[in-house]
């Protein structure tokens, strides 16, 4: 390898070191933040089944067959093992 | 002595305590076992349960516990002489500090990866969390306060530092938005970013920022005004959303920390400057505070840090990726964390004995109000002292070292401010005081009023406090924190039928360290008629004594019950 290979590998090995050690944290705060919003979007369409309106119920109906998978993963990590109102996910 | 040895020989110690005592505490006292699952693999979410590389989440777990206050508590502590402080750095970091900080994440890492303030809870009993959140009230108010102060001072002293602090603020929020929106490496921006805040230095010292024009007509001291401006700019930061502002800020001071340390470490070696001021102050006036008990929580963070336990619990246990890394993570941890104090206390001593630098000892530390007035101030000299070895000018480095440590403060103080809220919110929702607990303004202006009112009052708007007596009770709430860690950390060990002395030693000492300096504290503030921290001291001395008692409660309850099987104490098995 010539100096510009080696030069270029190792501008690599430093942008992976620098990615893995500053980088990662911060995107892992966007993660958790983007994950957020879409649990309120979530808690919002399907609190719906325990009585909560839902003031957008008619325009977001769509929604659900895309969301349910979703819905089901966010009640277990809420330490939901199974939602209450059977036949929404589980 | 050249300052040079001092760092050989603590690093020396720091490498022998990972090697064997480490080895110890894992081995005997908290049995790691990489056959356990932990939570980062148990509850995977690519988010916050990520099992993460061991250097990786050493990293992370280091910039998250490294701040301001590990550097500003070991340069005051200088005033008793430069050994006390090393001493209980080195004794602090390696057998307060390591077990308190391992600990933290080892019982987290077997309990779910709860955090402290639920472990409390869970281990010790239901009135422990009600404890725990009064503490971290204090805690709070206190750092708020104590950190507005820390950067007042350092923008008046520092008018050429002005341009570029705020300008980091746009700057975070654009390396903020160009990583979120772009997929591409970050680390040519990052670079451009950083040295594009240093480049501004210049830009800071063409034209400095004095508001002493704009203060002196409001009745103020420019630092009066600082203060001000600075809890108005928290109150609106901390009502956006986190990614927007403080962790591209945390971003910009994680690049920040390594090029401090670097500056440090390598000006230290090349400059060979040699240690200035006594190994024992034996010349502090009568009327100072004694050194037993108040080097213990005036160091505080910069030997064992109560802080340290809510990144380890709850934040840095949901990467774990294997049981035995936690040794790594955490005691190399504490030990990172020990080696910027170390920095610290040789920037004070050593940094400002370089050329072009006008400090010497007897001007630095005659008595405690200047020197923990001016122990800030010190330090930043101490950094440009060295970077003058690696070719900065002495008044570049000056400023650039004000904003390294002045970007930490305020990030400390959004968080600060923010965590405020929260618990403020908390308490007024279980006091049932909903319009407190609903409404975010109202929390917000709480938790800004508070510690506001705290660094001025009762100046009268000149000065505030002497800033030392807001650092040490500071530094007791920051010891109680560590000690409420502890309790849970030796009653879990306990409870496996191992022995806790390695962390019922750390435990007392500095239980009655933090008591005897709250009861010194208590009685100057009652002759001097100090209605205002005599009572915060009181309900901060009420807080170490019901810890006391709760923790002799609990420890003779488990050993009580010793040997029986503990249902859940223990992860699963891969």
């Amino acid at each position: 390898m010539g100096r510009p290979g080696r030069l270029r590998a190792w501008f690599r090995r430093l942008d992976e070191l620098h990615e893995a050690y500053f980088v990662g944290r911060w995107r892992s705060g966007l993660r958790r933040e983007a994950r957020r919003q879409e649990e309120l979007l979530l808690a919002l369409l399907f609190l719906e089944a325990l009585g909560v309106e839902n003031p957008a119920g008619y325009q977001t109906l769509e929604l659900y067959p895309h969301l349910v998978e979703s819905f089901h993963a966010w009640h277990r990590r809420a330490g939901l093992e199974r939602f209450p109102e059977p036949g929404v996910c589980c | 002595m050249p300052a040079v040895v001092v760092l050989v020989v603590v690093l020396g110690i720091f490498a022998l305590a990972y090697r064997f005592y480490s080895a110890y505490l894992a081995e005997r006292v908290y049995a790691l076992d990489d056959s356990l699952t932990t939570p980062a693999h148990e509850f995977e979410d690519g988010v916050d349960y990520v099992p993460t590389n061991k250097h990786v989440l050493f990293g992370h777990h280091f910039t998250s516990v490294a701040g301001a206050a590990p550097i500003v508590g070991p340069a005051i502590a200088v005033f008793w002489g430069w050994g006390p402080a090393l001493l209980w750095i080195v004794l602090g970091t390696v057998f307060g500090a390591g077990v308190h900080d391992f600990g933290s994440l080892v019982v987290s890492a077997r309990h779910k990866a709860q955090n402290m303030g639920t472990l409390t809870e869970s281990v010790i009993s239901p009135r422990s969390r009600t404890m725990f959140l009064i503490i971290q009230f204090f805690l709070l108010t206190l750092v708020n306060a104590v950190f507005a102060v820390v950067i007042g001072i350092l923008l008046v002293a520092n008018p050429e530092a002005v341009i570029p602090i705020f300008v980091e603020i746009p700057l975070a929020i654009f390396i903020g938005q160009y990583i979120y929106r772009t997929k591409t490496s970050a680390l040519v921006p990052s670079i451009v970013g950083v040295l594009g805040l240093y480049a501004l230095i210049g830009v800071g010292q063409a034209f400095p920022i004095d508001i002493i024009g704009i203060a002196e007509p409001l009745g103020m001291s420019s630092r009066t005004l600082w203060i001000v401006i600075l809890f108005i700019y928290t109150a609106i930061a901390s009502r956006i959303p986190v990614w927007v502002l403080l962790q591209p800020r945390d971003y910009i001071n994680s690049h920040q920390l390594f090029i401090a340390l670097g500056v440090i470490f390598l000006g230290l070696a090349i400059g060979l400057d040699s240690m200035q001021g006594p190994l024992v102050n034996t010349q502090v006036p009568a009327d100072s505070p004694n050194w037993f008990p108040f080097l213990f929580v005036t160091i505080a963070c910069g030997a064992i840090s109560g802080f340290h336990t809510l990144v380890a619990s709850g934040t840095t246990s949901r990467q774990l990726d294997r049981d035995t890394d936690a040794r790594y993570v955490g005691y190399m941890g504490s030990l990172g964390e020990g080696s910027l104090a170390l920095g610290s206390v040789l920037a004070v001593t050593a940094g400002v004995t370089a050329a072009g630098i006008d400090l010497s000892y007897s001007s630095m530390y005659p008595d405690f109000t200047t020197a923990s007035d001016g122990a800030v101030g010190y330090f930043v000299s101490g950094i440009a002292g060295f970077a003058s070895h690696l070719g900065v000018p002495i008044s570049l480095g000056t400023v650039f070292a004000a904003v390294v440590v002045v970007s930490f403060a305020a990030t400390s103080l959004d968080t600060g401010v923010r965590l405020q809220r929260y618990i403020i919110q908390e308490v007024a929702g279980n006091a049932g005081f909903r319009p407190l607990a609903r409404n975010l303004t109202l929390a917000t202006a709480v938790a800004v009023a508070i510690p506001l009112a705290l660094a001025l009052a009762p100046g009268g708007g000149q000065t505030g406090y002497a800033f030392g007596r807001l650092w040490v009770l500071f530094g007791t709430t920051n010891q109680l924190t560590a000690g409420l860690a502890l309790t849970v950390i030796a009653v879990w060990v306990t409870r496996n039928g191992r022995g806790a002395l390695a962390q019922i030693v750390p435990l007392v000492f500095l239980l009655v360290m933090t008591t005897w300096a709250l009861i010194l504290n208590l009685q100057g503030f009652i002759s001097e008629g100090d209605w205002v921290l005599g009572p915060i001291d009181a309900v901060i001395l009420g807080l170490a004594l019901w810890l006391i008692v709760e923790a002799a409660i609990t420890m003779r309850r488990v050993l009580a019950e010793r040997g029986a099987p503990v249902a859940g104490a223990e992860g699963g098995r891969r």
